[in-house]
């Protein structure tokens, strides 16, 4: 059995979260995630083929590979969402610092809470204003009301960079937003919960140059507080954002790496063959 | 060809692309012919709608909306009363038979979309819910005579017409409310779901609230078809003259007091089925106007 997390005063992966748990501290790291042998099925169809693979705290990681290598299915297993997919189930290990997402006494709520997602498209709740969906998270997993929420958007806006563009719009519809701003909206929804760790799905693929610049730019100022794992299809914006960067392909990992080795010097010839644009 | 035109080259070209005499002649008949059935088809609707306003427009009165029918036919017509029984019933009728089956009908529609999509048991149910679409208005109120009138050796009542109403309203309700519920992206609710929200908060706080004005217009729809039917209500809330307030008692409808009307020898009796009809009409146009603003307003395309 794995232990519980050993990281102080923060435990937000404790199987159940009944009382709010106090804060992390603004200097204490994220914690990282280690997957071990981590396998992905849906239905009998096996799309990741077992992946060893660390996300190390407060790095940021990019997986490359082409279509259709598992790197989003990987991905939707460390908060399990891939389970969420009728038919669709996980095998192996995905340690946050040493727990075990998977173990059966962890609550998913909480590992959804502790790891946030991003989206490929951006996705606000249409029926909710710019404010209302940086509180969904707060509201919709632990029905916190009040001062604290309007706190905690104001900073989740902040830390998403978006406050000064919207705090006159806090009530106007998510939806009304520019496409780049609703992608900093989501991220700043999943702040807004205090992750341990985000992971982003190719975040920029819907969005335009100037807009993508500055989702990368909030990257590089997020990993002081989370761990970032970022799927993307734009090997310059891997190279731009990641410390480390994973090469995947047919639902195996090939190799991982510091970005720059992986792009400049890779030992496997497949990755420089990918990274070259030979290939995928 | 002229030389000195400059878009003669242009129009030498242009002119191999353009259609022949004789398919420009088979255009213009499919055309007409489309033309034709759609003007067919608007014939009966306008001449409707005419002879319920000439015949309808002349019963209609203060006193007429507020007073209730009576059984004095045979003395001059001024004492035959209006319909205000009949109005008040049916709205009566029908919101019970709303409040009913409106929350069957969604719930039943949450459960096939978002728990047992895919499963046997939904597919069954999906299944019956069509057959179920079709069955004939009769039957359901049949079905409830059967069951809660000779069943229980009691008579009519204004809840029994609202339950042979909810049954007609379900199929509906469930039908329209899935078709919507679908239409909800299902990025919406694994945004939901990844900031941990427990699978029934994402229904009831993001996909409910986006489904909405179309639940809504489906609902009205679902409103304005029950409130039409008469032969569910003939054998189960039966008729009355009187304003009545109490489920439980026999209760009249616009539906049913135009069935028994226009049977009248009377001619004045005859007029007050007209103008019922056109009050129902009227009703019912209400709703389906509500129903479009409200689904203008919809976020889902």
């Amino acid at each position: 059995m794995p232990e519980l997390p050993q990281a102080g005063a923060a435990a937000p992966v404790a199987p159940v979260a009944a009382e709010p748990v106090p804060e992390r501290a603004r200097e204490q790291a994220a914690l990282g995630v280690r997957l071990q042998g981590l396998r992905a099925f849906y239905g009998a169809a096996e799309q990741v083929k077992g992946v060893d693979l660390e996300f190390k705290a407060n790095e940021v990681t990019a997986i490359i590979g082409p279509s259709g290598c598992g790197k989003s299915t990987m991905v939707r297993c460390i908060n399990r969402m891939h389970e969420e997919i009728p038919g669709a189930h996980a095998e192996g290990k995905v340690l946050l610092d040493e727990l075990d997402v998977y173990d059966p006494s962890v609550d998913v709520v909480a590992v959804r809470r502790a790891v946030g997602m991003v989206f490929q498209k951006p996705n606000p709740f249409p029926t909710m204003s710019v404010y209302d969906n940086v509180a969904a998270g707060l509201r919709l997993s632990s029905g916190r009301r009040g001062k604290e929420v309007r706190a905690k958007v104001e900073a989740a806006l902040r830390g998403a960079g978006l406050w000064d563009e919207v705090a006159e719009r806090l009530h106007e519809p998510g939806a009304g937003l520019s496409g780049g701003q609703q992608q900093r909206l989501c991220i700043a929804r999943s702040l807004a919960v205090d992750p341990e760790v985000i992971l982003m799905d190719e975040p920029c693929s819907a969005l335009d140059p100037i807009a993508t610049l500055k989702i990368e730019e909030l990257i590089e100022e997020l990993k002081s507080r989370v761990t970032i794992v970022i799927v993307t299809h734009n090997m310059q914006q891997a190279a731009r954002v990641a410390d480390r960067t994973a090469f995947m392909l047919d639902g195996k990992l090939v190799e991982v790496g510091a970005t720059e080795e992986i792009f400049t010097n890779p030992s496997d010839p497949r990755t420089e063959e990918y990274v070259t644009g030979k290939f995928g | 060809m002229d030389a000195l035109d400059p878009t003669a080259t242009a129009r030498a070209r242009l002119a191999r692309h353009s259609l022949s005499a004789a398919r420009r002649r088979r255009d213009g008949l499919a055309r007409g012919t489309i033309l034709g059935g759609t003007i067919l088809a608007l014939i009966p609707l306008a001449l409707i709608v005419y002879y319920l306003l000439a015949k309808g427009l002349g019963s209609w009165s203060w006193s007429f909306f507020t007073t209730d029918p009576t059984g004095n036919t045979f003395f001059k017509s001024s004492s035959i009363g209006g319909v205000k029984s009949a109005i008040v019933g049916t709205i009566e009728i029908v919101t019970l038979a709303s409040v009913i089956s409106i929350p069957i009908g969604i719930g039943v529609a949450l459960w096939l979309i978002e728990y047992g999509r895919g499963s046997w048991f939904a597919h069954t149910v999906r299944f019956f819910i069509d057959v179920l679409t079709g069955v004939p208005s009769i039957i359901f109120g049949l079905f409830v005579y059967i069951a809660l009138i000779v069943g229980t050796g009691s008579t009519y009542a204004g809840y029994k017409g609202s339950i042979a109403l909810a049954l007609l309203m379900l199929p509906v309700v469930t039908r329209s409310a899935e078709v919507i519920l679908l239409l909800v992206p299902g990025s919406l609710r694994e945004a939901a779901l990844a900031l941990g929200a427990p699978r029934w908060k994402v229904i009831w706080s993001v996909v409910l609230p986006t489904a909405l004005p179309g639940l809504a217009t489906g609902i009205l729809l679902a409103i304005a078809r029950a409130a039409g039917e008469t032969a569910p209500l003939l054998f189960t809330a039966g008729a009355t003259f009187k304003t009545n307030t109490n489920l439980s008692q026999f209760m009249n409808s616009l539906p049913v007091q135009i069935y028994n009307d226009v049977t009248s020898p009377t001619n004045a009796v005859v007029n007050r089925a007209w103008g019922a009809a056109l009050t129902l009409v009227a009703m019912i146009l209400v709703l389906n106007i509500i129903a479009r603003l409200i689904a203008r307003r919809s976020r889902l395309a």
